[in-house]
């Protein structure tokens, strides 16, 4: 069944404590080229129909609403998620 | 004169707000949130807890339960609605009142017994303390950093919608040091700490004189009657 996938993250100006907490251990790690970590989230819907334009932005409606709280997030994606390759196949 | 407190999947402190409301002597009403009824009630409590454990985001999915399209329609006529701590969660994601919540900037689960400058005494909730007076009522949460966009941070505190300040160290990086708002009628508060939990010697944050003896949390009650009883 088709997957959609939407991804939030914080939004910019908002102070991103789990993604500072991870650059503190990067940088703790010797990876101190990583000069800042920001986490978000990946929700994937499973669609029983065709994904269409339609469902989409209805999704995306849905994103903005409750998905996401875009007084501290944006929805930055919505998309098909492309298929998983078949076992066996090579390209 | 009858409160009622909503109780949600993973509140915790609903009974203790159902206690404060009788020790302030009005009826407490036990609300369920997958009801579309509020029984009638005079005012709506929103208490502390961690609702749907607090996935998606604090307060998010409480706030698409059943009953809060009744608590939005009584917030729009004007009955006194009090959200605490995850209650308060719960009305900024329902947008009844501005801004939202994140994670601690310390990133820690925080409880303590916590001073607050409370900067506006006209709201349905505060009619009973003095404005610039200073309480205590404990403090705990993990998501309690109160985050606005610059405008909304202008915006309330130029309409008096600021109604709880933290005073000392903030202690959990909100913005402006802000503890609790209302909306701009004033009939909807939030704040993160918990006036319900000191409504009774004994069992309230400690004061200079007395351990456990703190009740500057009654006041948010007895303010709800008393703005109920100025409508009436």
């Amino acid at each position: 069944m088709p997957i959609i996938v939407v991804e939030v993250m914080p939004k910019a100006e908002i102070l991103d404590p789990q993604g500072k907490a991870v650059v503190g251990a990067l940088d703790r790690l010797g990876k101190s080229k990583f000069g800042a970590v920001r986490i978000g989230k990946r929700f994937e819907l499973t669609v029983d129909g065709p994904v269409d334009d339609a469902l989409l932005a209805e999704v995306r409606e849905l994103a903005e609403d409750m998905l996401a709280n875009t007084v501290i997030e944006d929805v930055v994606s919505v998309h098909e998620a492309l298929p998983v390759s078949v076992a066996g196949e090579t390209h | 004169m009858r409160i009622g407190v909503i109780t949600f999947p993973g509140s915790l402190d609903d009974r203790d707000a159902a206690r404060a409301i009788t020790i302030a002597g009005a009826e407490p009403v036990a609300l369920w949130h997958g009801d579309h009824d509020l029984h009638d009630v005079d005012a709506v409590v929103l208490p502390g807890g961690f609702s749907y454990g607090d996935y998606l985001r604090a307060g998010a999915i409480a706030s698409h339960a059943p009953i809060m399209a009744e608590v939005i329609e009584a917030a729009g006529r004007g009955i006194p609605v009090l959200g605490i701590c995850n209650g308060f969660q719960m009305l900024a994601e329902a947008r009844l009142l501005p801004g939202a919540h994140t994670r601690n900037a310390h990133q820690q689960f925080i409880r303590r017994d916590q001073r607050l400058i409370v900067e506006n005494a006209t709201t349905a909730w505060t009619n009973e303390f003095a404005a610039g007076e200073e309480i205590v009522i404990p403090l705990k949460n993990a998501d309690g950093r109160f985050v606005a966009d610059d405008e909304t941070i202008t915006r309330i505190e130029g309409n008096g919608q600021v109604v709880f300040r933290y005073a000392g160290l903030n202690p959990n990086g909100s913005m402006n040091d802000i503890a609790g708002i209302s909306n701009e009628r004033g009939n909807v508060v939030g704040l993160m700490p918990h006036p319900e939990h000191a409504t009774e010697p004994g069992f309230g944050p400690d004061m200079p004189d007395a351990m456990r003896s703190g009740t500057d949390g009654l006041r948010f009650f007895t303010s709800a009657m008393a703005s109920l009883i100025a409508r009436a």
